[in-house]
């Protein structure tokens, strides 16, 4: 039997604290960036990102190249920020970075093993070394094995595994540990249909516990937006969107998509004159956003005058690959709080005023 | 997160202390190295010369065994400073055939398996890995050098009395301090060409090549240039160098005299060359190299 002491996460909320009313640790924010930037020799590979993510999961996103996977990278101390830092739960990354690391669990995306065991051997290593105490260790890589799905599998060689049961001893590694903040990289990359769908229900499992907060890197859209409550979007080292997805798709409510026949230009005129912005996508079809104190039945009204049939008519609501290709063309990386904007608001900009 | 529950749970209990953390690394990998047989067995032989030892010395305090074996006291090597060197310096040997066979996968599969990151992204630092690392090496190095020549020491002490202890207690420190010089050379060296060269054979044959490589130079060096400095570079003249100072026993190897370097000096070169092996590792051992 090792020698153990008491957990000593001081400063932490105990994790019964946690069990008990997960919406308690959602106030604060989980991750604070405060002008992060990270130069690899004269390469800026993140810069001067600023911010508080406060979400129980959060989807991290970009283009290839974006400095995603350096952002979690240089959360886990793998890197040394060149200015400014972050913290994470409260705790200063540069001078915390053990005690940080108590509470994290990381799926790196590429295949990370150790050679010639089996995977509740290595699981259990794993706990070891994020200070579990060896039975404990032992026990805990047994329930993470068979909470993933690999229970039967877990007295097999990791050699022998396929790739999806790899993925799902990655993320059994990762929580063995019990941790507040998972970082997945690419957790569903290589996976086929049903792998991939059995990942994510269990990201979604650990989200809807509220006793983990997750951070998931993907340059998939739709696994993020199964997933994740809140996006970031890094562009060129910058951060291009931070926003709540259900909030973006709920201030879509009042963005239209009319397909119409007959006169529509003088339309169009009736419904600038009301206030609306509107532009004319196609021959038939037209996009606006509706003003406070417009109504539908305004719009049919106008149509009627003008002998406009209006065939179609749909609530344009946001999807996440809307917003991440508005981000791509837009998003220029500005700092949102140097330029006195919400991110959900800066998120907004693009588009919305000129649809 | 238990099995019958199915649902996520973190963890509360205690943790143990983050100092001795390093010691899961050892642990988990003696299960590795002793599944092998091969090993099991030539580590079973590293102990031959020590029990061989011992036999020798109450050999030399019970005239009734020597009488029925017939043997002469004269016949008998003398416990002293010399025994205690010849026991270390057959134990380094079999010490350094140990490193050979047990350390060059010490980090290269970690580093062909993308492992490290899942070591480092935990409470657990680059030194605490290397140290980890090392302590598998020191651990097995140790129980077949300092520790039984102590015990050694202590058996011979018990049998001659109190006085041979006082008296010779600069031997224990002298094989204690020693043992752990070759420990540590062996140990770097050895994680170090490990994290280097990933190849095993190729790691094995560098650590072989490294003492002979540096043998041949320094020679080289010497006979070229008629100097004694050249012996820096040459590994094993620098560590028999400070063991024969330890030992109190000057130029055992028998070299020309303008060729013996002073303590010292040995001493120097082996930190520096410490040095360099460290700065190699931090070079290495990292969760992601970083290319600018």
């Amino acid at each position: 039997m090792e020698n153990v002491v008491p957990n000593t996460v001081e400063a932490d909320p105990p994790a019964e604290v946690v069990t008990k009313a997960p919406e308690a640790v959602l106030d604060k924010p989980v991750i604070d960036l405060d002008g992060l930037s990270v130069t690899f020799g004269n390469r800026p590979i993140l810069k001067e990102l600023r911010g508080d993510l406060r979400g129980r999961a959060i989807g991290l996103l970009g283009p290839n190249g974006a400095g995603k996977t350096t952002l979690i990278h240089t959360l886990l101390g793998f890197h040394s920020p060149s200015s400014g830092t972050a913290h994470i739960f409260g705790r200063d990354i540069r001078s915390h970075a053990k005690q940080i690391r108590t509470q994290i669990g990381y799926m790196p995306e590429r295949d990370s093993f150790i050679a010639n065991m089996t995977c509740v051997h290595f699981v259990r290593l794993m706990g070891e070394l994020s200070g579990l105490p060896s039975e404990a260790a032992l026990e805990r890589a047994h329930e993470a094995l068979f909470y993933v799905g690999l229970g039967e599998a877990r007295y097999r060689q990791l050699g022998t595994y396929s790739l999806g049961m790899k993925q799902l001893a990655k993320l059994a590694q990762a929580i063995v540990h019990g941790p507040r903040l998972i970082f997945l990289d690419e957790p569903t990359n290589g996976l086929d249909p049903p792998a991939r769908a059995r990942m994510i229900e269990l990201i979604r499992q650990i989200r809807d516990s509220g006793k983990a907060h997750i951070l998931l890197s993907s340059h998939l859209l739709r696994d993020v937006e199964e997933c994740c409550e809140e996006i970031l979007i890094i562009k060129s080292g910058r951060i291009a969107v931070y926003c709540n997805l259900e909030e973006e798709r709920k201030s879509n409510r009042k963005f239209l998509e009319l397909e119409t026949r007959g006169e529509r230009d003088a339309f169009a005129d009736a419904i600038a004159k009301l206030g609306c912005e509107y532009a004319l996508t196609s021959e038939r079809r037209l996009k606006l956003i509706l003003q406070d104190g417009v109504e539908i039945r305004d719009l049919y009204r106008i149509a009627d005058e003008h002998q406009v049939q209006i065939r179609r008519l749909n609530f344009k609501r946001d999807s996440l690959e809307d917003i991440f290709l508005k981000a791509m063309e837009d998003g220029n990386g500005v700092d949102p709080k140097a330029a006195g904007v919400s991110y959900a608001a800066q998120a907004n900009l693009p588009g919305k005023g000129n649809p | 997160m238990a099995v019958y529950e199915h649902a996520y749970k973190p963890y509360a209990g205690p943790l143990t202390p983050e100092w001795s953390r390093f010691l899961i690394i050892p642990r988990h990998a003696y299960r590795d190295v002793f599944r092998s047989k091969l090993f099991t067995g030539f580590f079973a032989l590293c102990f031959v010369c020590p029990l061989v030892m011992a036999i020798l010395i109450y050999l030399h305090h019970n005239l009734t065994a020597m009488a029925i074996f017939q043997i002469n006291l004269r016949d008998l090597a003398p416990i002293n400073a010399f025994f205690f060197q010849v026991y270390i310096g057959i134990q380094t040997g079999l010490a350094f055939l140990l490193t050979v066979l047990i350390g060059p996968p010490l980090i290269s599969r970690d580093l062909a398996n993308n492992a490290l990151p899942l070591y480092l992204c935990r409470p657990f630092s680059r030194a605490e890995y290397v140290i980890g690392k090392m302590s598998v090496l020191m651990i097995l190095i140790s129980a077949i050098t300092w520790v039984p020549g102590a015990l050694l020491f202590l058996f011979q002490s018990y049998l001659e009395g109190a006085g041979w202890f006082a008296n010779n207690f600069w031997i224990a420190v002298a094989v204690f301090v020693d043992s752990w010089t070759w420990i540590a050379l062996l140990a770097l060296l050895s994680v170090t060409i490990s994290a280097w060269v990933k190849w095993r054979l190729a790691a094995s044959a560098a650590l072989f090549g490294l003492f002979i490589i540096s043998n041949a130079i320094g020679i080289t060096v010497n006979n070229v240039l008629r100097t004694k400095w050249g012996s820096l570079f040459n590994l094993t003249v620098i560590m028999k160098t400070i063991e024969d100072g330890l030992f109190r026993n000057p130029n055992s190897m028998s070299l020309p005299q303008w060729m013996i370097l002073s303590t010292i000096a040995a001493w120097i070169a082996l930190a520096l060359f410490c040095a360099f092996c460290l700065f190699l590792l931090t070079r290495k051992v990292r969760a992601y190299e970083v290319v600018s």
